[in-house]
């Protein structure tokens, strides 16, 4: 068990957008009966094939460390934050499609995360605007995941998927909408709302999810 | 034509402040959400520009600007406004919200929200049995008996901040209550967090490995039911072991969360630290000082109204004066100067304490509130503000010279003061005492 890899992502977003469901959800193959706060950070464990069915298979320990907490905390909760982004592999950012200052704050989340974050309040001085620049040097895999789909009103979800197309263009990130769930026995399979208009979406099968 | 002159101008004022409100709204409180119900964010700039139009006729009183028949009919009409807003519109809506967020009885929300509201209001009346309020001469509906039942939990809500104020004051100013922290303590705490979190990882991926192997052999673990199901997991050796380590991670969990937060605590002490070796934390240290004399000072007044039975009959401005040109010899013209020292003590007064209010309710609202609870949160804060604004105003009589003081007796009719302000004595006393016997025992 030593000799398996270990794979650390970190989950992050503002509070309430579902991250604990989420690692739960990916982690046990159960949806979370009781979310709560998390205070700190919680971690959980998924076991996973990398390259299944090839001569390459390898088993991963995929940590997850759902970190809680909001991006406008007290410098003192960042500072203490910080200690769990170190030596990252991989950042799930997570947002409500319900809420849109949960999707502008990803940019801060992601700033704090990469340790550009030079302002102890978190006031990013570009005003909100997004630079790429901070994201050129970095090698750190984003992942976008919008969150709670099922509650918005139909009318609404054309504007939503578009803004979030915008959104996973401008972190140069893959990008999957949750909205339902089938627990099937080799795994978790979703269901992708196919729209036309929009390119073609892939159908992820997560046993298959690997990280470039 | 003075009239409609002096109801344009308070009309226009009313809607500067209720502009300031909204822009308090958007920027403090509600920066990190996002607004659904636009209803909370009007009624909060409502009830915040009603507080200010009280304060703003106070001030007018005192420096006699428009008329009078003017003033006493605004003041009039905008004690009816805020008490209908306190007592009929935003219990309603907090209510209504708080019905909304359960999930049980969505359907009829305005009924249950309608329910909720006459409890209140059942409470609110009770709320007067045992004070000195009821006089026969006023009907159940009139302004005197409102007036009262708000100003006795406005009272004890000014009374429990004043305190809580008085106690928070010397412990966040002043450095002396300040544990040294060094950089090595904050280490060593967070190596201990990361190496707790090493722990959960390994025993997390200990279990998550047994079940695999458990699931690919074909075993479901959480499936045993029944008779057999119980022999079975008895006898199983894997998902015993599984349940101790289970355990075991609950554990190392509680404890994760608990180093979490005394490494935050130890930050922010290291930050005030800093801070404090700065010029403006030296400049609140000092400040700090001349609070916890005042504090001191307050209690002992306190102590001696109850104990002495005694409630203060003139108002520092008149005192003062009289001081001066008694025992100092000191000669001016009593009268203007005493409009102008009120107007300023009366002005720094209602800044100070919008100010201290508004800065309380924001670190609060941050501390409590999440996306789900916000709207309710508001509203009980945009209550809390509305009652504490209108028993200061009544409080503030004791604090204007007796030319003054008419139009809020006249306006708020027979209320009896002096029971207020020994309320407001009581109260303050016994929480400042409780709060610091509780802080002394965390510090030492």
């Amino acid at each position: 068990m030593a000799s398996l890899d270990r794979v650390k992502v970190l989950v992050l977003g503002d509070s309430g957008v579902g991250k604990s469901s989420l690692v739960h959800l990916l982690c046990q193959n159960q949806v979370l009966g009781n979310p709560s706060w998390t205070v700190g950070c919680s971690v959980d464990v998924r076991v996973h094939d990398y390259k299944e069915g090839t001569p390459d298979e390898k088993t991963y320990y995929t940590e997850l460390w759902d970190v809680g907490g909001s991006v406008g905390s007290a410098s003192s909760v960042k500072s203490t934050r910080a200690v769990f982004y170190n030596s990252v592999n991989g950042i799930i950012l997570v947002h409500d499609l319900t809420n849109k200052k949960s999707s502008q704050n990803l940019y801060r989340w992601s700033l704090e995360a990469l340790n550009k974050d030079s302002s102890p309040t978190g006031v990013i001085v570009s005003n909100g605007d997004y630079d790429r620049e901070q994201f050129a040097e970095s090698t750190v895999p984003l992942l976008l995941i919008g969150t709670k789909f099922d509650q918005i009103p139909e009318n609404k979800r054309n504007d939503v998927l578009t803004r979030n197309t915008f959104l996973s263009e401008d972190f140069n990130a893959e990008e999957i909408n949750l909205v339902g769930w089938v627990i099937s026995e080799r795994g978790i399979r979703m269901h992708n709302y196919s729209l036309t208009g929009f390119t073609d979406r892939k159908r992820f099968n997560f046993k298959n999810l690997h990280y470039d | 034509m003075s009239f409609f002159l002096d109801s344009v101008i308070m009309f226009t004022s009313q809607v500067l402040f209720f502009g300031c409100g909204w822009l308090f709204f958007v920027r403090q409180l509600f920066k990190d959400y996002e607004v659904r119900q636009y209803v909370v964010q009007v009624v909060f700039s409502v009830t915040f520009a009603l507080c200010c139009t009280m304060f703003e006729l106070i001030i007018f009183e005192i420096l006699g600007a428009l008329s009078s028949t003017s003033r006493y009919f605004h003041w009039k009409l905008n004690l009816y406004v805020i008490l209908l807003v306190l007592i009929f519109v935003v219990p309603f809506y907090i209510g209504y919200f708080v019905v909304s967020n359960i999930r049980l009885l969505q359907r009829q929300r305005l009924l249950f929200a309608c329910v909720v509201w006459f409890t209140f209001m059942y409470f609110f009346w009770k709320l007067g049995d045992p004070f000195p309020i009821l006089s026969p001469k006023h009907g159940i509906l009139s302004i005197e008996q409102l007036i009262s039942r708000v100003g006795v939990i406005g009272v004890t809500l000014m009374a429990l901040l004043s305190g809580f104020g008085a106690v928070n004051c010397p412990y966040t100013y002043m450095s002396y209550f300040l544990r040294n922290v060094t950089d090595s303590d904050i280490l060593a705490l967070e190596r201990r967090l990361l190496q707790t979190m090493d722990m959960i990882v390994s025993k997390k991926k200990r279990i998550a490995m047994t079940r695999r192997q458990m699931y690919q052999r074909g075993e479901d673990q959480n499936k045993q039911t029944g008779f057999w199901g119980m022999i079975k997991s008895v006898t199983s050796a894997p998902s015993s072991n599984l349940s101790l380590i289970q355990q075991e991670v609950d554990a190392l969990e509680e404890l994760s969360r608990q180093l979490f937060l005394e490494t935050v605590d130890l930050q922010a002490t290291k930050e005030r630290i800093e801070y404090s070796k700065t010029f403006q934390g030296k400049y609140f240290n000092f400040l700090g000082y001349f609070f916890s004399i005042y504090c001191v000072w307050k209690i002992f007044m306190a102590t001696i109204n109850i104990v002495f039975d005694r409630v203060g009959k003139t108002d520092p401005v008149t005192r003062g004066i009289e001081i001066t040109v008694n025992y100092l010899g000191i000669q001016f013209d009593v009268k203007f100067w005493s409009q102008h020292i009120s107007f300023i003590l009366v002005g720094i007064i209602i800044v100070t304490s919008i100010r201290g209010l508004l800065i309380t309710l924001t670190k609060f609202f941050y501390a409590i509130s999440s996306s789900k609870s916000s709207n309710v949160i508001v509203l009980v804060l945009a209550q809390i503000m509305g009652m504490y604004f209108v028993s200061s105003v009544l409080l503030m009589r004791m604090s204007m010279p007796l030319e003054y003081r008419t139009i809020v007796t006249e306006v708020l009719g027979e209320l009896q003061f002096n029971f207020y302000h020994r309320w407001f004595d009581v109260i303050f006393l016994h929480f400042h005492n409780t709060m610091h016997c509780l802080s002394l025992s965390s510090t030492f």
